[in-house]
């Protein structure tokens, strides 16, 4: 890969650059620790480079302006922490049913409430998932290392494009704040996607048919086909229908845009764990520490290994059940009391021992504390 | 211009009327009044961004053909404020109701006004949550019955105009229901101002506001609202006592800020200036 440019940049300002690589036109945003950085960069960005920015009046706004934007025809983002991320998930519902591309950054710190803001958490997990009411499609990311925030942030936008979905994008107050080296790759190494253009140049009625992937083929507001979106349940022509045929039809095809395309969304990193006995399932920050264990646990000549899921969901099961295979143990750390395991107890069952390594004191993780469990 | 030379059918989508409003609803009058703007004007369909929040009035953009949006309560201002950053040569008009736009949207009714940003939104205040079965809604008349309010209401309403001026919002004014001529002149005007207006439209809702207020048929609603109007250059010679109970209706503020997509369009040009010269 051609390399473009070499910098020494904290999480938060490659998650700019990042987005803006990405073909980002359209920030949204409001301040809240930690993640205002991504919003300060981006203000000086975006003008530059035929983008926008808008500071609106709260999280809910922000996260409206950024759907609004996006249905306009702009690639869009908005960065938040915690409490942010609370109040935006009513329009994140909306972009979920309307199906509309956007990434949101929620960048973890400690809660329930007002927590601790300058502290790091991976407490919003299951939150990711299931935090807006009803069924819905999510597609959630958690990079590790600043070199990675960069590559997932246009990753995040790619899939938001593809599949018209929200990509929630996990950072967290020590990744995000953590100065690093990242190489910039050159514009053309990079692959950026637009979602699906309609079938035909103006006058398509039927906003919500699908492609072959089941993604809709929906237009841009003011290019000549004047279609409606709603939040409601809807048809292919994008008006509400009590019909209810077809709101069971909209339901079983949002999740299948999803559930049928996961093998190219899921992102795993595996770091000697064919040979292991224990295996370690961490993510972000914490996978850090994890894998810090790992190798000081086979200097001492003990098998372990780390499976590190970058894509949090759609879950990877299948990969999960193969990694696991075998294993006597599994370690998972996270800092939240265990959220993630959930998923993972619910995959592997309880033949296997699954042992839990949790903190939410603020503090990360730490190697010594992984490896007492392992 | 006469109604009768106005192409409606153009500018709806003919296939989804009938429309989901009560019979006598104001709301259908208010929406016409907005269609004769758009066609007086000669605007492009393909060029109009129409978007709502949730409640009555805000099913109306599901009945217009233009790009259209019918997003969640209280929201249209900011989603709205999305569609315009992102594509500035679109008309964006926002249709909302005095619970959407007032309650749960309030704070970015405020802040449109305040940002002055070139979008024009049209307030259906028919005094009442219509779509949720009467509840008194921030405009509801201290004293007026509704479902949540068996012995009337205790509190005192917003001035959607007062507070659409105070916030620096650069066309505000106020019409009705019943002269739907004055509210077609409003709404044109509304439109082509070059900032953030603000149009408040008197609608009426005989099912609920009305039936608890002793103005049971929709005639008794249009005949209240012609009677408790007074016109904004008259009542300049009227005592407070005279207005006591009176509705100023008019063009009530018409004035200039800088408005804030061409004055984002100069930090463009300057952050690329800034980019060449380094």
């Amino acid at each position: 890969m051609k390399i473009k440019e070499v910098r020494f940049v904290s999480g938060n300002e490659a998650c700019a650059i990042g987005a803006i690589a990405a073909g980002c036109t359209f920030f949204g945003g409001y301040p809240i620790s930690p993640s205002s950085e991504i919003a300060e960069f981006l203000a000086e960005l975006l003008p530059a480079n035929d983008g926008r920015f808008i500071q609106m009046e709260d999280e809910i706004a922000a996260m409206g302006s950024i759907i609004g934007a996006s249905l306009a025809g702009a690639k869009v983002m908005t960065a938040t922490s915690g409490p942010g991320f609370s109040l935006k998930q009513e329009n994140l519902g909306f972009a979920c049913m309307a199906e509309v591309p956007c990434v949101i950054v929620n960048v973890m710190r400690g809660g329930p409430s007002t927590g601790a803001p300058t502290s790091p958490a991976q407490a919003d997990i299951l939150q990711s998932r299931w935090g807006t009411h009803g069924d819905h499609p999510i597609i959630v990311t958690c990079p590790t290392t600043v070199q990675e925030i960069f590559l997932e942030v246009i990753r995040a936008f790619n899939l938001a494009e593809r599949f018209r979905n929200p990509v929630l994008y996990l950072l967290d107050e020590i990744n995000a704040h953590m100065r690093e080296k990242i190489e910039i790759p050159e514009a053309s190494e990079l692959e950026l996607i637009r979602r699906p253009a309609p079938p035909q140049a103006e006058n398509w009625g039927f906003p919500y048919r699908r492609n072959a992937e089941g993604v809709p083929l929906m237009p841009d507001f003011g290019t000549g086909h004047r279609c409606h979106v709603t939040g409601l349940d809807h048809g292919e022509t994008g008006f509400p229908t009590g019909n209810a045929e077809i709101r069971q039809a909209l339901h079983h095809a949002l999740m299948a845009k999803i559930d049928k395309n996961a093998a190219s969304i899921y992102k795993n990193d595996l770091f000697m764990v064919e040979d292991a006995e224990t295996l370690i399932i961490a993510f972000g920050s914490t996978a850090r520490s994890a894998r810090r264990a790992v190798e000081l646990l086979r200097k001492q000549g003990r098998k372990v290994g780390l499976f590190r899921p970058i894509t949090l969901y759609p879950i990877p099961e299948a990969d999960i059940l193969k990694a696991a295979e075998g294993k006597r143990k599994i370690v998972v750390p996270e800092m939240n009391l265990g959220q993630y395991v959930l998923e993972i107890r619910r995959i592997l069952g309880h033949d296997i021992p699954i042992a839990q390594v949790n903190r939410t004191d603020g503090e990360p993780i730490t190697p010594d504390q992984i490896m007492a469990a392992v | 211009m006469s109604p009768k030379s106005v192409d409606y059918a153009n500018l709806l989508r003919t296939q989804y009327i009938p429309h989901i409003w009560c019979p006598g609803c104001g709301h259908g009058i208010i929406l016409k009044a907005v269609l004769r703007a758009v066609e007086r004007l000669g605007l492009d369909k393909n060029k109009i961004a129409f978007v709502s929040g949730i409640g009555c009035s805000s099913r109306a953009v599901g009945y217009v053909d233009f790009n259209t949006l019918h997003t969640t309560h209280g929201r249209a201002l900011a989603f709205a404020t999305g569609v315009k950053v992102a594509r500035p040569d679109l008309h964006v008009i926002v249709v909302s109701g005095d619970g959407d736009a007032l309650a749960i949207g309030g704070n970015h009714f405020i802040h449109a006004c305040r940002r002055n940003i070139d979008m024009t939104l049209i307030v259906f205040n028919n005094y009442i949550y219509g779509m949720t079965g009467g509840q008194y809604s921030p405009t509801t008349p201290e004293g007026s019955f509704a479902s949540t309010a068996p012995f009337g209401s205790v509190e005192p309403p917003f001035d959607v105009c007062n507070l659409a001026i105070a916030a620096g919002a650069t066309y505000v004014a106020r019409g009705t229901a019943y002269s739907t001529a004055q509210l077609d002149k409003y709404v044109e005007k509304g439109i082509q101002n070059p900032g953030f207006s603000v149009i408040e439209a008197l609608s009426q809702c005989p099912t609920y506001y009305g039936r608890k207020n002793k103005l049971r048929t929709p005639v008794d609603n249009l005949k209240w609202q012609k009677d408790v109007v007074v016109s904004a250059a008259k009542a300049k010679d009227m005592t407070p006592d005279q207005l006591a109970g009176k509705i100023q209706v008019g063009e009530l503020h018409h004035g200039t800020r800088p408005e804030f997509i061409r004055t984002y369009q100069t930090i463009i040009q300057r952050a690329k200036d800034a980019a060449l010269a380094e």
